[in-house]
């Protein structure tokens, strides 16, 4: 499957973990990768354009810090201008029919405090709500979000270079098709489960 | 020196009366009129030569009509085709039946009847267009109106003139027509040779004002001689009444369509400011003449039987003028501004009596009582006019929306100078709909700019005149972008004074001229040159490497601290210039703009670099 991955982060000069998760995604060559602010930082975002790039791939990543349980502004402008009656949604608006949808987010909070006893009240997925009807207004798969916490601590606390691991693990996974995508869909965070929901690479011969 | 004492009581006159009479309310025609009374019959100080002045003065009308021509573009024109035959025609045709008849009954001979009918449904062209124009009211459905039957009775004289030699009773003697055709030079040529003659100049017009005229025109432009082109400007006018009059046809229609033929050119609004004085003075000298040429004895010889024809023949014409009013549509107060307005008989019948007079179809004594109750008629319009506007169109005040509808005719933003800077500014307004007047002072340039479809007018923006004729009075935003300095503020300065309501944008050329614009009344200004060298500040960062939405961000942050030093130092500038006060000041906003631009990056918690800072690593809470 193309995968294009759209990232969002309006200080990426200052990103510790954005940083590092973008650029595995941009060294794998199977992945499309768009800096969203730097493609648009007068936020005139053209819409054809991507709405072609769209139409060139079967996987859509947003890939953004979590800033006030939801995403960058400029990612919200995206979804507003991009994903128009007509094209995305209606009912003559079926271009993204099949596709699927994912956010791999970074959340200065721990862990704990997502969870119905957490600080937050409430899981993480549970934020994504919005995303998730989106994809599903627009005909989409979504699945649940791929999740850094305490993303401020995780270069100190060595987190950091496994998270971006299994970033391109998932990638991976995601452009060969080796998502088990039903039970994905169930899970609470995709990071959580990972190495469930892939299965192993084919021997190199079946791949080609 | 007899020549300068005349125009001295003249000018005297107007000057006095015409500001008195602007100031009660009453328009300037009646001032001329009241001027004319004062110095003719009342005191006498002007005598005989008031009827070679009128004739001379009716010039005014020519020029009248040319700028009206000026403002009418040919589609317009176009459109009121049906106006003007349908409400022209009938107004003339029932009118002069009407008015015949009450002639006959009162005992006129047959002849002298059609004659008397048909002089007498003109009205005035020079009253009501002059006094349309100063109430605003020409754009109007009523203006509109009154327009197309006055177009259409310049046309009617024509027929006219050539009608009342046939209805002569002895041996008709040639005629001397004033200033609206006569038996011209061509009188004697077969008649399939005048109609191609008549022909050939209607045609030559139209092509001079299409092909020649504007090549003709930015030649003298060029030469950027401010009196030459007013001398061009009258030239061209003078001309076409001469080829007009060579073939017998009115000068005013001939200038007319000239106008028309020059409304889309960019010379338009340069020719109306050029011809605009002379018209006015030479309009003010025609309606003093009138006054001065009121027969006050033959008036108070018999006032019951000469304001009892006034008070018939206007009411004959009032009636029909409603009459047409109502079944052409027009609003209610609309009709009876179109009625009163046209109610009094006109100039051309000063003329048109001559001819009658000349070839015997009236008498000596018909003739004057004739000429007396014209002039009373036409006093009398102004007064109309008044009751109008005080007692008809506030009753109807519904209308008011009226208004917007004249300012949309003349764009409601006007540019002047049309640069690097005003180009895009008005490539910008005019892409986003708006209408938009653009002026500009080099031919060549609006000759460039007219290729590429945006349409401008030549002329000195720095020239008050020119600034009214472009409509600045209605219009809501004036642009100021020319190219030079000292223009540019003294431009400003004139427009805050003279149009207080306009909104002014200009454009700088620095930090002081900045200051210079917006004390001389500016309510915006922007540096030409800060904009774009932020940008390429901005691809500057870019291409060293910076994020583009980071390189983004330190452009804004850099505009809006220069915008606001900007703003602070204008009082230290203001106080003495650019003194050792102005330079430690700026010095001071300098070092603290490079402290807030590079503020050290490991620093996730400089307060100057605000913007998506994450909390920091030690809070608990994070
Ligand atoms: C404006 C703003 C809002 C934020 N809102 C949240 C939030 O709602 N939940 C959360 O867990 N973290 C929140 N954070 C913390 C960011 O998610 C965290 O700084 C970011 O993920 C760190 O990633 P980076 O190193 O790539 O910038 C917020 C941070 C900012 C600047």
């Amino acid at each position: 499957m193309r995968v294009q991955v759209l990232f969002a982060h309006p200080r990426s000069d200052r990103s510790e973990v954005n940083t590092a998760l973008a650029a595995a995604a941009r060294s794998l060559p199977y992945v499309t990768f768009v800096d969203l602010y730097a493609e648009y930082p007068d936020f005139d975002i053209d819409v054809d354009r991507e709405q072609d790039r769209l139409l060139g791939h079967d996987v859509v990543v947003f890939q953004h810090p979590v800033y006030w349980y939801s995403c960058p502004a400029l990612l919200k402008e995206w979804q507003d201008l991009v994903l128009e009656h007509g094209f995305a949604y209606g009912s003559q608006g079926r271009a993204l029919t099949g596709k699927i949808l994912m956010n791999v987010v970074t959340c200065g909070a721990r862990r704990e405090t997502y969870g119905y006893s957490g600080a937050n009240g409430h899981e993480l997925r549970d934020f994504f709500l919005p995303f998730e009807k989106t994809a599903h207004l627009c005909r989409m798969r979504w699945l649940p979000p791929f999740a850094v916490f305490a993303a401020g601590h995780a270069l100190e606390e060595g987190r950091l270079e496994g998270q971006v691991a299994a970033y391109r693990c998932l990638l991976t996974a995601l452009a060969e098709n080796r998502i088990d995508l039903v039970r994905a869909e169930r899970v609470n965070l995709l990071s959580e489960d990972l190495d469930r929901l892939i299965w192993p690479a084919a021997p190199a011969a079946e791949v080609a | 020196m007899e020549l300068l004492a005349g125009a001295f009581i003249y000018l005297v006159s107007a000057v006095i009366a015409v500001p008195l009479a602007h100031r009660l309310g009453l328009g300037s025609v009646l001032g001329y009129l009241i001027a004319g009374i004062v110095i003719g019959p009342a005191f006498g100080l002007v005598g005989a030569e008031t009827e070679e002045v009128m004739h001379f003065a009716e010039f005014g009308v020519v020029m009248m009509l040319f700028l009206v021509g000026l403002e009418l573009q040919p589609f317009m024109l176009w459109r009121m085709r049906a106006q003007l035959l349908g409400l022209g025609g009938l107004q003339v045709v029932a009118t002069a039946v009407l008015l015949a008849l009450a002639a006959l009954l009162i005992g006129l001979t047959w002849q002298a009847s059609v004659a008397v009918g048909m002089i007498l449904a003109l009205s005035s062209t020079a009253i009501v267009l002059q006094t349309l124009n100063e109430k605003g009211w020409m754009k109007a459905p009523a203006g509109r109106s009154a327009f197309s039957v006055l177009l259409f009775q310049d046309i009617a004289v024509i027929p006219m003139l050539a009608l009342l030699p046939l209805l002569a009773i002895g041996d008709p003697t040639p005629a001397h027509l004033g200033d609206h055709g006569h038996a011209s030079g061509i009188a004697h040529w077969p008649e399939w040779v005048q109609a191609i003659a008549i022909l050939s100049v209607i045609a030559g017009i139209i092509a001079a004002g299409r092909f020649l005229i504007r090549p003709v025109f930015r030649f003298v432009a060029e030469a950027r001689l401010r009196e030459v082109f007013t001398a061009a400007a009258l030239l061209l006018v003078v001309g076409i009444a001469l080829a007009m009059d060579a073939i017998g046809l009115s000068p005013a229609l001939g200038t007319f369509l000239a106008g028309v033929v020059l409304s889309d050119s960019e010379y338009r609004h340069e020719l109306e400011s050029d011809i605009a004085p002379f018209k006015g003075l030479l309009l003010g000298l025609f309606f003093i003449s009138v006054g001065a040429g009121i027969d006050f004895g033959l008036l108070f010889g018999q006032p019951l039987q000469i304001f009892g024809l006034v008070l018939a023949v206007m009411a004959i014409k009032l009636t029909v003028l409603l009459a047409l009013g109502r079944a052409f549509g027009l609003p209610g107060s609309d009709t009876w501004l179109f009625g009163l307005g046209l109610a009094q008989a006109g100039e051309f019948a000063f003329v048109l009596f001559g001819v009658a007079l000349t070839g015997g179809v009236i008498v000596l004594a018909e003739a004057q009582m004739l000429t007396v109750i014209v002039t009373v008629s036409m006093l009398a319009t102004p007064l109309l006019f008044i009751v109008y506007e005080r007692v008809i169109a506030p009753r109807a005040a519904v209308g008011v929306t009226r208004d917007a509808d004249t300012i949309e005719e003349w764009g409601p933003v006007v540019i002047a100078g049309v640069g690097r800077f005003g180009q895009i500014v008005s490539r910008f307004l005019i892409a986003n709909g708006q209408k938009v007047i653009v002026l500009d002072h080099d031919p060549a340039l609006i000759e460039m700019l007219r290729k590429f479809g945006l349409k401008t007018y030549y002329g000195d923006a720095t020239r008050p005149d020119l600034l009214h004729a472009a409509g600045l009075e209605q219009a809501r935003i004036f642009v100021a972008a020319l190219d030079d300095a000292e223009a540019q503020t003294r431009l400003v300065a004139h427009v805050a004074r003279t149009y207080p309501c306009v909104h002014i944008i200009a454009r700088a050329h620095n930090r002081q001229h900045v200051y210079e614009l917006l004390e001389a009344g500016a309510h915006e200004v922007e540096r030409e040159m800060f904009e774009s060298a932020l940008c390429a500040g901005r691809q500057a960062l870019v291409a060293l490497g910076a994020h583009p939405f980071r390189a983004h961000q330190l452009a804004r942050a850099f505009r809006r601290h220069d915008l606001q030093s900007l703003e602070m130092l204008h009082e230290a500038w203001s106080n003495g210039g650019f003194d050792q006060h102005y330079v430690a000041a700026a010095r001071m906003r300098y070092e603290e703009l490079v402290r807030l631009m590079g503020s050290d990056r490991s620093d996730r918690h400089d307060t100057s670099d605000r913007g998506w800072t994450p909390p920091p690593k030690g809070d608990a809470a994070s």
